[in-house]
């Protein structure tokens, strides 16, 4: 028997995640599709959905392809269980009331363009080719949310009282996308991705930026929730990739 | 009604080169997130290259009643019509 070519372990992983993060979002952002406060916000907001799913075919095919198995973007997205998701345990909150939406995929986004930015450089050229495409969409959207956080947070009584209660319970998941693990470690030190300190201190500095400009007071020494980059999830992915995967799982390869 | 968000009428030029054409209205609750909610809305399929919003209440609009004095003396006046004369190839698009 042929022995087996060694996986790039690492570069696997950071594909998953990455397309992990894109496609649990998309999933939570496209459930508000008909039901968002108003129409412009739900075009908006689907539209988002849209490029996260875009960007996540380019991950997992990414991860198919150094995983060598034959595993299609679509295997991994629809016959992957809760364990193997790798994404951070942010995305797959609950979509609460808007507010909460909105927090949640600001604090998303804006971890995500300072990663896309620095994967542009990236030592493996098919990484840096995936963030090119996927940087100036992560653009468009961190200028959407901030514009939205800052207008409701410094908005009424009622919209700030809301997006403050939606801060002070997503915040604590924040960190987990800047917190380094052996992976994250061999990966900047292979150039493949950068170190997360630094995309930890960008991602930081500008939260407290438009933060304040929102008059939003983020929690102070708030615990980091993490774990699902290691595949340890809330109950709540259970139920998310139940909905998703729901087709493949009770007719294997259908197609339409 | 009163709390709804101010209407805003969107213009889009397709291409360079091209004037702004007014392709909808939408709700925004300012200017900026007017042009984003039109970008979304409006520009979905690559319609556009630039975009302008303006608040519905700013426009300030010819009255149907006015049609008569408005329009209807310039109908007998076709030599204001430049069908006279022939357009050079390289002019282009006037």
């Amino acid at each position: 028997m042929k022995a087996a070519a060694k996986i790039d372990m690492a570069l696997f992983e950071l594909a998953l995640r990455m397309g992990d993060n894109d496609i649990v979002l998309a999933q939570r952002i496209s459930a508000w599709c008909g039901h968002a406060p108003i129409l412009e916000e739900d075009i908006a907001l689907a539209n988002v959905a849209l490029d996260l799913i875009g960007q996540t075919k380019l991950w997992l095919d990414l991860a198919g392809e150094i995983e060598g198995a034959g595993r299609s973007a679509d295997d991994l997205a629809f016959l992957r269980d809760a364990r193997a998701y790798k994404n951070a345990l942010l995305v797959e909150r609950p979509n609460g009331d808007f507010a909460y939406t909105l927090m949640r995929q600001f604090l998303f986004d804006a971890w995500h363009l300072p990663m896309l930015r620095a994967l542009k450089s990236s030592s493996e050229q098919r990484v840096a080719d995936i963030a090119e495409k996927a940087e100036k969409e992560a653009r468009y959207h961190l200028e959407r949310t901030e514009d939205l956080i800052i207008r409701l947070g410094d908005g009424t009584q009622e919209s700030h009282s809301r997006m403050q209660a939606a801060l002070d319970d997503l915040y604590p998941f924040a960190g987990e996308f800047v917190a380094p693990d052996a992976i994250d470690d061999e990966l900047a030190s292979r150039k493949i991705a950068p170190a997360l300190s630094e995309i930890g201190a960008l991602y930081f500095d500008y939260l407290e930026t438009a933060l304040a400009e929102a008059t939003l007071k983020a929690p102070v020494d708030a615990p980091v929730r993490k774990g699902g980059r290691k595949g340890l999830h809330s109950e709540e992915l259970g139920y998310l990739l139940a909905e998703m995967q729901f087709l493949q799982r009770a007719y294997p390869g259908a197609k339409w | 009604m009163k709390n709804e968000w101010p209407l805003w009428e969107v213009f889009i030029r397709g291409q360079h080169g091209l004037a702004h054409r007014h392709v909808g209205s939408l709700h925004a609750p300012d200017a900026e997130m007017a042009v984003k909610n039109a970008r979304d809305v409006y520009t979905r399929r690559n319609e556009g290259v630039s975009i302008w919003v303006v608040r519905a209440g700013d426009i300030t609009a010819s009255s149907p009643g006015e049609k008569e004095p408005l329009f209807e003396p310039s109908n007998s006046k076709i030599y204001r019509h430049p069908t006279f004369y022939d357009i050079p190839d390289d002019v282009g698009r006037m």
